[in-house]
């Protein structure tokens, strides 16, 4: 035993904080960083991203820029999905950077700016791994890795954050003509604004980076402009009924892209190697054993992750995300399951056993129900 | 700084506990405990004829976060139960001491009540948790 005080290190706080508390936001631990969970109803809050808009504060994600004459081949090597597939500057590419066994190291968005630039944003509880583990491998490659810990981010998302954003930004081409995952980069009143048509909500929306005065410059004019602030806890039932993925529950390091429904950002091709790519070939070889899909749960009841799921009495998997939906007001997850599983299903909650239907995600776009409520 | 009720007895674990004119008692969660668990969206209460002891988890109340379990506060045997909640769980964060009750109860015996806390204690508790 030492006699040395256990070091406490203090979660880190965005350029917002004093803003979340000045908004009586409820501040919570997430990945390390002190972040609105809520100001007030979290279900409110996911209301009015799919009715209205919705500004959140993403300061938290981090924002890598990988540049020089190597950085292309690099990227083709350390992530799943292929930058080539990026061909106009400013084009986004959603994929996963695997360890070597296939598993998944994180999820992220690549934004091409151009061939001797890209971007990546990355989680914020992986971010410090990420940065060792792309260092690594970046070894022998002519590439360098700037830690843009300098940026906010800003997430502005719902079917009226275009308007917003046209009211507070003036690109250098109309908002209408900027298309989904695509980004524009620009410079306005001295600072250099980087702007992606991307969200993690299922509504039209923008991810908005820049140095953080002018992000929280920015941020207050939202506000003043009554764009609602949103929490954490309305962002993952947001992302939940979108049938979008978080990294730690939904894929992890234990667990493929294949195993994961994210099948369809791994790019096949002969020509290229990829970290993590002869694992993923076996994998589809042997067959895989496992499939995320999403759940409906038929009557009352919330879906949680980690309860279990059976079919005719055997255990054939688990719920990695479960939620109460706010607009379909039913319970959905998504679910880990064998790949041989027969129907029907139920699920285990407090030592009862209720029946759920899959269904395909997304359970909800643009505001619409996606799926059949049964 | 949320309300407590005058009149009422509570636990530790933030139930509220009222004495009826027949001699039963009504169970529900305290306004502190629904707004530490932000807007519910499942409530599911115990069966009427189910034997409780005293702190047992007999009820439970989703938030869109997570699930809490509710304990009775003292042992009896449950005579009636807030079914309506079940379409409207809300009503738990809107009324938590009226429409968001859980349920009530015959307890065994007279005397424990004199355990639970009465809203003065309650106050004082909810002051050391820095509220």
């Amino acid at each position: 035993m030492s006699d040395s005080p256990s070091a406490v290190v203090a979660n880190r706080r965005t350029p917002l904080y004093a803003d979340h508390q000045a908004l009586k936001g409820t501040l919570v631990g997430f990945g390390g960083w002190d972040m609105p969970l809520h100001y007030g109803s979290q279900v409110e809050e996911h209301h009015q991203v799919r009715r209205d808009c919705g500004v959140f504060d993403v300061s938290h994600m981090r924002v890598l820029d990988l540049t020089g004459a190597g950085v292309k081949d690099f990227l083709r090597h350390l992530l799943a999905n292929d930058v080539a597939k990026l061909t106009h500057p400013g084009q986004a590419l959603y994929g996963c950077m695997l360890n070597p066994a296939g598993g998944v190291i994180d999820d992220l968005i690549t934004y091409y700016v151009n061939d001797t630039h890209y971007r990546l944003v990355v989680n914020a509880g992986t971010a410090e791994g990420d940065l060792a583990w792309i260092n690594a491998q970046a070894a022998g490659h002519a590439v360098e890795i700037q830690n843009r810990t300098d940026l906010g981010l800003l997430a502005v998302q719902g079917p009226k954050a275009a308007a917003h954003i046209a009211a507070q930004l003036s690109a250098t081409q109309p908002w209408s003509a900027l298309k989904p995952f695509h980004s524009l980069r620009f410079s306005q009143a001295g600072t250099e604004w980087f702007v992606g048509r991307t969200g993690y909500t299922g509504e039209d929306g923008f991810e908005v980076m820049a140095d953080a005065p002018a992000i929280v410059a920015l941020w207050r004019r939202l506000i003043d402009a009554k764009v609602h602030p949103i929490g954490l806890g309305a962002r993952d039932t947001l992302r939940l009924e979108a049938g979008m993925n978080l990294f730690g529950q939904d894929m992890t390091p234990s667990t493929t892209p294949l195993e994961s429904g994210l099948g369809w950002t791994v790019a096949w091709s002969e020509t290229r190697d990829f970290i993590g790519k002869s694992a993923l070939s076996l994998q589809r070889q042997q067959g895989v054993g496992r499939r995320l899909t999403g759940l409906l749960l038929t009557g009352a009841g919330v879906l949680r992750a980690h309860q279990k799921l059976f079919s005719q009495g055997q255990e054939i998997g688990e719920i990695t995300s479960g939620t109460f939906s706010p607009t379909l007001q039913r319970s959905i997850a998504l679910a880990r399951v064998a790949t041989t599983a027969t129907t029907p299903w139920e699920v285990d909650i407090r030592a009862k056993r209720l029946p759920v239907v899959e269904v395909k995600p997304p359970f909800v776009r643009h505001g619409v129900a996606k799926i059949a409520l049964g | 700084m949320s309300d407590v009720k005058d009149g009422l007895h509570y636990t530790q674990s933030h139930e509220w506990v009222r004495q009826e004119s027949d001699g039963s008692v009504t169970v529900g969660i305290s306004d502190h405990a629904q707004h530490a668990l932000g807007d519910l969206v499942f409530v599911e209460v115990p069966e009427i004829g189910r034997v409780l002891k005293a702190g047992e988890a007999c009820a439970v109340v989703e938030s869109v976060k997570a699930a809490s379990d509710v304990y009775s506060p003292l042992p009896g045997t449950v005579i009636a139960a807030n079914t309506e909640l079940s379409a409207a769980a809300e009503a738990v964060n809107q009324d938590p001491y009226g429409k968001g009750w859980l349920w009530r109860m015959r307890l065994d015996g007279n005397s424990g009540l004199g355990q639970l806390l009465d809203a003065p204690g309650y106050r004082k508790l909810l002051a050391e948790l820095g509220e």
